[in-house]
């Protein structure tokens, strides 16, 4: 029982931390996307709250929560309330299966060694299952913000984006199927472990064709331009958020937000070897298991995140937005058959080896 | 590892099927039936998984993927009857469909 | 109390009382949605019983694609949220029939369950469920498997045949 007590604190402690970092990131990005954008287009960007226009994101969050909440008179309450909430569980709770760095080791007071897990289970055996299906009901979220709005631009941009999530979560989970293939494993630990040493261990190497259809699939997943149809500004007023506000609207844009880094992280722990640096780590001379080595390994993984999003964030300025049959071809007859090919590949080879 | 009798899972699974028959044979709206047949195969799924847990063997999980299978294509098929239904006469309650030819 | 029976009664009385929302609500947004608590709440069940894989496969599939299925097909069709009840004699009557088909049912499988003598497997070895439950699939079933395969393809064709609009 007192083993049980440890692991639930351990797990509420870890919980705390990452949702603060969620949300942390949450701000980071925001505040990267504003001087990203300023920057390509020629502009200064946020440059008067605090030094470089640091404390931008907070001022932000400051007015959402000042703001009325306001419910469209013909709304349905009780579901234009909630959804806000499913979407923001649904984009926290994915990271419960990531992992962040290796095990790290800990001698306690009493002598035992006690070993330390970086993320809140990240072994998981069926981990990169959990997250498939938790983005897939994070689909129910907008749907429910575009119908509960009574409102027909809200409705539209909730349809759209339920078919599009659904449509791009089947090349998304077919593109991931080669990796697993790989890796022969579905936990996000040992797909990372399998890509450790030199860099051209890591899978977007073995699984270039895999890669592309993932990272497609996935902006297509987070809602990022190219593919933000459901929130087009100049056809749909805003999409499923138009008749939200305040804080209410503040849950869509961080769930947003931590759904940006949920598939950065992913792309990283997948295709980019997770936390190892590009070569082999007994070079640094660090034990493994040591806390020097996790602190390394945090500090690898972050910067390839910021690596991965200052991507995100560059594509979004300079690609003009498909069209929505465009998107749907693109969807069904591109990458769908180019990830079945790549899984009978994948599997021929693998057989000849 | 698992104390939980596996009579409670069955009961379980019992009274689930029952509330999915009720809501069948009760309910006019094609979509909610739709829904109640898909609490019946739940539950059926639920007993599949307890034997085979109980079992020790996994081809009652087998089992459930096959079920999970058909349960989709019945959805697929299912929800374009009603939304045809929808488009001809307006109305998704099925005692209103009630004429055998258009 | 041990800690597996109170999981067990959580989910247990989520699937029970969501399952009687979805059949008894008269709003049928909320039928819908408590169908998705409906289908968690099995899925938490199944990971109790170390089927972890088809608990993850039947939030993926049940979940993630027949409940939207399901959702989107009220969308379409709802507009004002009507009653259903029924009124008048055929009504009556069509209340009294479902209630003998229920009980017989109730009656048929309680029978079963207090006079079952289940067999129960000495094998515990419920672990890696994922590997064994592949390999099965690719060898011992795969005739199941691929009819599976062909039957969701000519479904999927005939849905599309029936749901497109007439050129």
């Amino acid at each position: 029982m007192n083993d049980l007590l440890l692991t639930i604190i351990e797990v509420l402690i870890k919980g705390m931390v990452l949702v603060t970092f969620i949300l942390l990131g949450a701000a980071v990005q925001v505040y990267l996307e504003r001087k990203i954008s300023a920057f390509i287009q020629g502009r200064i960007g946020p440059n008067r709250a605090g030094p470089f226009g640091l404390l931008q994101p907070f001022a932000d969050v400051i007015k959402l929560f000042m703001k009325e909440d306001i419910f469209p008179k013909l709304a349905f309450k009780r579901f234009h309330q909630f959804a806000p909430v499913i979407s923001m569980g649904i984009a926290i709770v994915v990271y419960a299966v990531i992992p962040f760095a290796d095990p790290v080791k800990i001698t306690m007071a009493d002598g035992t060694v006690k070993e330390i897990v970086m993320g809140v289970a990240p072994n998981l055996n069926i981990g990169i299952l959990f997250i498939l299906a938790m983005t897939s009901v994070g689909v129910y979220g907008l749907t429910l913000a575009g119908w509960s709005s009574n409102s027909k631009y809200s409705l539209l941009g909730g349809l759209r984006s339920a078919a599009q999530m659904i449509s791009y979560e089947l090349s998304m989970g077919l593109a991931i199927i080669g990796v697993l293939m790989i890796c022969g494993s579905f936990s996000l630990s040992d797909i990372v472990t399998h890509q450790k040493g030199w860099f051209w261990h890591w899978n977007i190497f073995a699984q270039p064709l895999a890669f592309i259809i993932f990272m497609v699939s996935s902006f297509a997943e987070m809602n990022r331009t190219p593919f933000d149809l459901p929130e087009a500004e100049p056809e749909l007023v805003g999409g499923y958020n138009t008749e939200y506000s305040g804080m209410k609207f503040g849950m869509f844009f961080l769930a947003e937000y931590s759904n940006m880094a949920t598939g950065s992280i992913l792309l990283i722990l997948l295709f980019f070897g997770g936390w190892h640096l590009p070569f082999p780590q007994e070079w640094l001379g660090l034990q493994t298991g040591s806390i020097a080595l996790g602190i390394v390994q945090l500090a690898v993984f972050l910067f390839k995140l910021l690596a991965v999003i200052f991507f995100i964030i560059w594509v979004r300025w300079t690609v003009p937005r498909f069209r929505y049959d465009q998107l749907m071809h693109m969807g069904w007859r591109m990458l769908l058959p180019l990830a079945l090919l790549n899984i009978a590949v994948t599997g021929i080879i693998l057989f000849i080896i | 590892m698992n104390e939980i009798p596996q009579g409670y899972y069955l009961l379980l699974a019992g009274v689930l099927f029952t509330i999915g028959t009720i809501g069948v044979l009760t309910r006019r709206n094609a979509i909610i039936i739709f829904m109640s047949i898909e609490l019946m195969l739940n539950s059926v799924n639920l007993t599949l998984v307890a034997f085979s847990s109980f079992f020790g063997d996994s081809s009652g999980q087998i089992f459930v993927f096959f079920v999970m299978a058909i349960a989709a294509a019945e959805a697929a098929v299912g929800l374009a009857i009603v939304l045809a239904l929808f488009r001809l006469k307006k109305t998704i309650y099925v005692d209103e469909a009630n004429i055998l030819k258009y | 109390m041990d800690l597996f029976e109170i999981i067990f009664y959580f989910f247990a009385a989520i699937v029970l009382v969501s399952a009687l929302v979805v059949v008894l609500s008269k709003n049928i947004m909320y039928s819908a949605f408590s169908l998705l608590f409906t289908f968690f709440g099995v899925a938490g069940l199944f990971v109790l019983l170390n089927a972890d894989f088809v608990g993850i496969t039947q939030i993926m599939v049940y979940v993630g694609g027949i409940l939207v299925l399901i959702i989107f097909g009220v969308m379409i069709t709802t507009k004002v949220t009507g009653v259903d009840i029924k009124e008048g004699i055929s009504g009556k009557l069509q209340y009294a029939g479902a209630g003998i088909i229920t009980l017989l049912t109730a009656i048929f499988l309680s029978l079963m369950f207090i006079n079952g003598k289940w067999i129960t497997g000495s094998s515990t070895d419920v672990h890696a469920t994922i590997h064994q439950i592949g390999t099965l699939l690719m060898t011992k079933y795969i005739l199941a498997f691929e009819a599976a395969a062909i039957l969701l393809l000519i479904a999927f064709i005939g849905a599309a045949l029936i749901g497109r609009r007439k050129a």
